[in-house]
């Protein structure tokens, strides 16, 4: 049931990055529809060979995002009527990742980034050892708190100009996950992050635009994670380790 | 030139600022050094450049030049403190207050040379 709206007029990137171009669609306008509503439509009603990726439906599994009127965007979350032009609706594979089909790109690279700033806990205690106790009022507890939220949903990657012209650049993502890990207390290899994150294509790249906290779904603040880091990193560099 | 949807966003556009006005500045530099030389190399010449810099649409054109100098300044500090200073979500608001100075400099510049 359409509700007496008029029809979406949604153009859907098809094909492989090099080999690809934009398929008008015509779907039906629904109240409350998502995004995701409409690709799913298309897929179920129109052409069944449309490939995306999806879960969860609800904003917590990091895998729907595409790139909508060209803003990356969590598809599941975002109302058609938050970001419909007139009647146009474009929708693209996320920015700066590979794309397999149409609506899917290859995310390895983007958490191989992950592993390559030390995006992983380092334990050095033993199921022996006493457990920690982990004070949640702490600052250092604080500031760690407010980047764990991440979905890996990779719209801060997408969005990022300095990815898309340094392709070594580890992006907001993994040095948020960086940030957070350096502030834990139970970390065993705070060094080793700081070793990750200052080199060649680690965040002293990053220019500060912004974008990644602008579209961020979660509202996390990357862009304050990497100034933390820049910061740590400027901080050892002068021998004042914190 | 369309400016892609991604970008449209205030710090966005402060990062291109503080790009835009260092390209113009380092531009400008050499020539600024070069008719700063004439004060010891061709003393008449110097003097005939002077002149020609009281005309109104260079007077304008300094202005321009202030501003860009001002806002290249006041964007470097804020740049500075994000990076060096306990972390400040107000990103947007330093960005429109480097602005809002840069300004206020530069329009005060003109109205004295006017």
């Amino acid at each position: 049931m359409s509700d007496g709206l008029r029809d979406l007029e949604v153009t859907v990137w098809r094909g492989r990055e090099a080999a690809g171009s934009y398929q008008r669609f015509s779907v039906p306008r629904q109240e409350s529809q998502t995004v995701l509503d409409v690709i799913a439509w298309i897929q179920q009603n129109a052409d069944p060979t449309l490939s995306y990726r999806y879960a969860c439906r609800v904003g917590m599994c990091g895998s729907c995002a595409m790139t909508v009127n060209g803003k990356p965007r969590w598809t599941c979350r975002t109302h058609v009527s938050k970001v419909v032009k007139g009647d146009r609706l474009e929708v693209g594979p996320l920015r700066n990742l590979p794309v397999i089909k149409d609506l899917a790109v290859d995310m390895d690279p983007f958490f191989d980034k992950w592993v390559a700033a030390e995006g992983v806990f380092h334990p050095e205690k033993s199921r022996h050892d006493p457990i920690e106790p982990v004070r949640p009022t702490s600052e250092q507890r604080v500031v760690a708190d407010r980047g764990i939220e991440c979905i890996n949903c990779a719209v801060c990657y997408a969005s990022c100009d300095t990815v898309s012209g340094n392709p070594d650049y580890l992006g907001p993502a993994a040095l948020n996950r960086a940030w957070t890990l350096y502030n834990d207390q139970r970390d065993g290899d705070r060094r080793g992050i700081l070793d990750a994150v200052s080199g060649s294509g680690g965040c002293h790249n990053c220019h500060s635009q912004g974008s990644c906290t602008l579209y961020c779904p979660n509202e996390l603040d990357p862009l304050g994670s990497i100034a933390g880091l820049k910061r740590a990193t400027v901080r050892r560099a002068f021998g004042m380790e914190g | 030139m369309k400016i892609r949807p991604h970008r449209q966003h205030p710090l966005w556009f402060a990062f291109i600022l503080h790009r835009l006005s260092g390209l113009a500045l380092a531009l400008f530099l050499p020539l600024h050094f070069y008719v700063m030389a004439l004060a010891l190399n061709a003393p008449e010449k110097l003097d005939g450049f002077l002149h020609w810099a009281e005309a109104p649409l260079v007077k304008f054109a300094e202005f321009g030049l202030v501003f860009l100098l001002a806002v290249h300044i006041f964007g470097g500090l804020r740049l500075l403190a994000l990076e060096l200073l306990p972390w400040s979500g107000r990103q947007k608001t330093l960005a429109a207050t480097a602005v809002s100075l840069s300004f206020l400099l530069s329009v005060g510049f003109f109205l004295r040379a006017i």
